[in-house]
């Protein structure tokens, strides 16, 4: 401990600290600040009485008012689902083709819609539904099982090809794995499906291909190649190829039978959202 | 501290009190660790204290008074005429009424508060601290209800000075209490400016107001109290940047509560029938110095500390006229006047001057600014936006679409109806979503209407069109005027010259 010095300037006593010369004086803190200090730990005690604070050994002191952010959520949920019960209810209760003629409720079956899509169909169908290779392109007018409305809600809520016994379900056969059509009947019939938008290059093939088609493709894809919506087979006279319309493409659909898979939402997602969906699904631009 | 000497004071006979003090913020004494001495302002008489009593009656009336003014602005909408309505967003200003997206309106009245500030502190100095500034005006409140309780400047001093009994306790009770009840009326009526007045008021007395009114409540009256009860000079002195920033605003020739050395000097005593040459007027009673709110002496010269309320020229006066001295010798003068005056002579008062023209050109400019944003205020706003995902859509015959999120904004206060059409994309369809073909699109009294437009090219068009994307205009026409509002987007096609998917 140093000796006591006292500043000559002011009579201060220094804190004998010495930087470059200059000496610290011993001044008190600012009593305002200090009461502000000795509020804080008061506040801070009566804090952790009553708000959740220590852990113990086994959980934590859980404080006098019971305040858990997880009941407050739980509680902000409900109030939200509350506040959106009226249009809950009416859109539960409108039906499917009902609900474009009232745009409050129009408007919020497309809000809800868009944000269970982003969640639930984003992922396979991109969150702007613009597809992928594989997985349909929702925003344009090629229906694999129908863009109505209807179609659409039966689609979501029981899925393609999915476990569900409503599922929509077809399968096309495996011409190539299986050994059904030969290679060069397979180049045959591909060239034949290109010929129908008028890209063939081989003349001599597509024609060959013509029977073939007629053989293996025209019962379920029809004649005109203008597909069935209600076995899921897709047009083959457009400009859509849901697995790319080049040759390749075309030849590998026909060897391997394709046959992609949507999983139900009835019971994972409950029907109101469905309905948004559908409705959302619906605006995108290509709904008939 | 405070003593009248009537005995010994010459000049008792014609009723000048002379006050044995020192300013408490002396400007030799100043030092930036002293602890605050309370300063208690003596009760002026003359005519800028009555100017400050009526600056004060219309400011505090203003204020409270108008949330409660009526302006009728038609169905649905609300009839206060100053209202900030956070809960939809607007703004209602009398005739005005600001969406969020014209907030620079409000702007642009702040700038021109600015300016008109400056071009005030170049004439005549601190106006508006010394007459309007709230803090002033409610501070001047509180030593009212203060002199009110506990008398005038000596009773004051002596209150505090007695130790502590009934009777100090129940007129400083008085005075604190006062104090709150006057905070509570400053946040009560602050909370009028936002949510209709008698309906607010109805809910704050039932208890049924938001939680939000009554913690604004709360706050305004503990930092009225605050502000205006305790801390009072401070806040000018310690607290307000304003004092640093007015020294860039005054010049020589600003008028300032000035006290005129070249006349009062050499200062003293004064003994009546005394000669008064080879003297100055200034007997040094310090009445000036009593009544200063801010505890300065104006003798000091000009100082940050003094927010120019002009009181002490009240009380100077006063004491110049019971010794039969001119008045004025504290005054509204410029450092130019007195440096004349000193010298024998006179300055005249220049008020156009570069630094006056220049803030009251800026001034006009900006006023002209507004005016003309104000006229061509449009009642009609549309936004077009271009799906960034997916960008284009491929349909089944070749052709391609494009969506659109169109956003329609209606300030007038009537529903109106619109047609859309595209304009330079050649065999382009519009389709509205949710809409039949051909429906016209009603928006209803001042709101906004979000709709999807998809514009459809066919295929034997895409050749035609740029692949970087082709600008085109949508058209907003107002069925009924006729009025249309353009806005350029864009059309995009796939890559490839015709469309078509490799």
């Amino acid at each position: 401990m140093s000796k006591r010095e006292i500043d000559d300037v002011t009579g201060v006593e220094t804190t004998g600290h010495e930087w470059d010369g200059i000496k610290e004086l011993d001044k008190p803190l600012p009593r305002w600040w200090l009461l502000t200090f000795y509020a804080t730990i008061i506040w801070a005690v009566g804090y952790w009485i009553i708000y959740p604070a220590w852990p113990t050994l086994t959980g934590y002191t859980a404080g006098l008012l019971g305040y858990s952010q997880r009941v407050t959520v739980a509680d902000e949920i409900k109030a939200a689902q509350a506040a959106q019960s009226q249009f809950r209810d009416l859109l539960d209760k409108t039906p499917l083709d009902q609900i474009r003629t009232s745009p409050d409720l129009l408007r919020f079956a497309m809000a809800g819609g868009a944000a269970a899509f982003q969640t639930n169909c984003g992922p396979c169908h991109g969150r702007g539904a613009q597809g992928f290779s594989g997985y349909p392109n929702l925003n344009d007018d090629d229906w694999l099982w129908g863009g109505s409305i209807a179609d659409i809600h039966k689609t979501i809520s029981f899925g393609i090809r999915s476990d569900q016994k409503d599922a929509r379900a077809s399968q096309m056969p495996r011409y190539g794995l299986d050994k059904l059509l030969t290679d060069s009947q397979i180049i045959d019939a591909a060239e034949f499906v290109l010929s129908l938008t008028g890209r063939s290059t081989d003349t001599a093939a597509a024609a060959r291909g013509r029977t073939v088609y007629a053989d293996q493709c025209a019962s379920c894809h029809g004649a005109d190649g203008k597909g069935n919506q209600d076995q899921g087979a897709p047009n083959l006279a457009d400009e859509i190829w849901l697995y790319g319309g080049s040759r390749q493409a075309v030849v590998e659909s026909i060897r391997t039978g394709r046959g992609g898979m949507m999983p139900a939402w009835a019971g994972r997602l409950d029907p109101v959202t469905i309905k948004a969906l559908a409705v959302y699904v619906h605006s995108l631009g290509g709904g008939k | 501290m405070d003593r009248y000497i009537i005995a010994a004071d010459p000049e008792a006979a014609s009723g000048v009190a002379r006050h044995d003090v020192k300013a408490v913020n002396r400007r030799e004494d100043r030092s930036l660790y002293a602890s605050r001495q309370k300063v208690y302002p003596k009760l002026a008489h003359g005519r800028f204290r009555a100017i400050k009593w009526l600056v004060m009656a219309a400011t505090l009336g203003i204020y409270y008074a108008l949330p409660w003014l009526r302006w009728h602005r038609g169905p649905d909408l609300p009839d206060q005429a100053v209202l900030l309505d956070m809960a939809n967003n607007r703004f209602f200003f009398f005739f005005l009424e600001i969406w969020p997206q014209e907030f620079y309106f409000v702007t642009g009245l702040l700038v021109l508060a600015a300016l008109t500030l400056f071009l005030v502190t170049s004439v005549a100095g601190r106006v508006w601290c010394g007459y309007t500034c709230p803090q002033t005006v409610w501070t001047d409140l509180m030593i009212v209800v203060e002199r009110f309780w506990q008398g005038d400047r000596n009773a004051r001093i002596a209150l505090d000075k007695r130790p502590w009994g009934p009777v100090k306790l129940l007129k400083k009770g008085m005075t604190h209490l006062s104090w709150l009840a006057i905070g509570l009326a400053t946040g009560g009526a602050f909370v009028f400016y936002f949510r209709d007045a008698p309906t607010l008021a109805a809910e704050l007395l039932s208890g049924t107001a938001p939680t939000i009114a009554y913690l604004f409540l709360g706050i305004f009256t503990l930092t009225t109290y605050l502000l205006g009860g305790i801390a009072r000079e401070q806040v000018c002195i310690y607290m307000c940047p304003w004092p640093r920033i007015q020294g860039a605003m005054t010049d020589h020739e600003t008028l300032l509560v000035s006290y005129r050395t070249h006349r009062g000097e050499p200062r003293g005593a004064h003994k009546k029938g005394q000669p008064w040459e080879g003297r100055g007027d200034c007997i040094d009673c310090k009445a000036c110095v009593v009544v200063c709110p801010t505890g300065i002496d104006i003798r000091d010269g000009s100082q940050l500390e003094c927010i120019q309320c002009a009181l002490c020229i009240d009380a100077c006066n006063d004491i110049m006229g019971k010794i039969g001295r001119p008045r004025g010798l504290i005054a509204y003068d410029s450092i130019a006047g007195q440096e004349a005056a000193a010298s024998g002579g006179v300055a005249p008062l220049r008020l156009v001057r570069g630094r006056t023209l220049l803030y009251a050109g800026l001034i006009g400019l900006v006023g002209a600014i507004m005016v003309v944003a104000l006229i061509n205020r449009t009642t009609l706003e549309v936004n077009v936006l271009h799906d960034r995902n997916p960008p284009y859509v491929l349909l089944s015959d070749g052709a391609v679409r494009n969506g659109y999120t169109v956003k329609i904004l209606n300030k007038l206060h009537e529903p109106r109806e619109f047609a859309l059409a595209v304009t330079g994309l050649a065999q382009a369809k519009l389709a509205i979503v949710g809409m039949d073909a051909g429906a016209s699109v009603r928006v209803t009294t001042d709101d906004l209407r979000e709709l999807r437009v998809l514009v459809t090219v066919p295929a034997e068009e895409l050749a035609r069109l740029e692949s970087a994307g082709t600008p085109f205009a949508l058209v907003v026409r107002d069925l009924a005027s006729g009025h249309e509002t353009a806005r350029i987007t864009q059309f995009q096609k796939p890559s490839g010259t015709n469309g078509r998917r490799p």
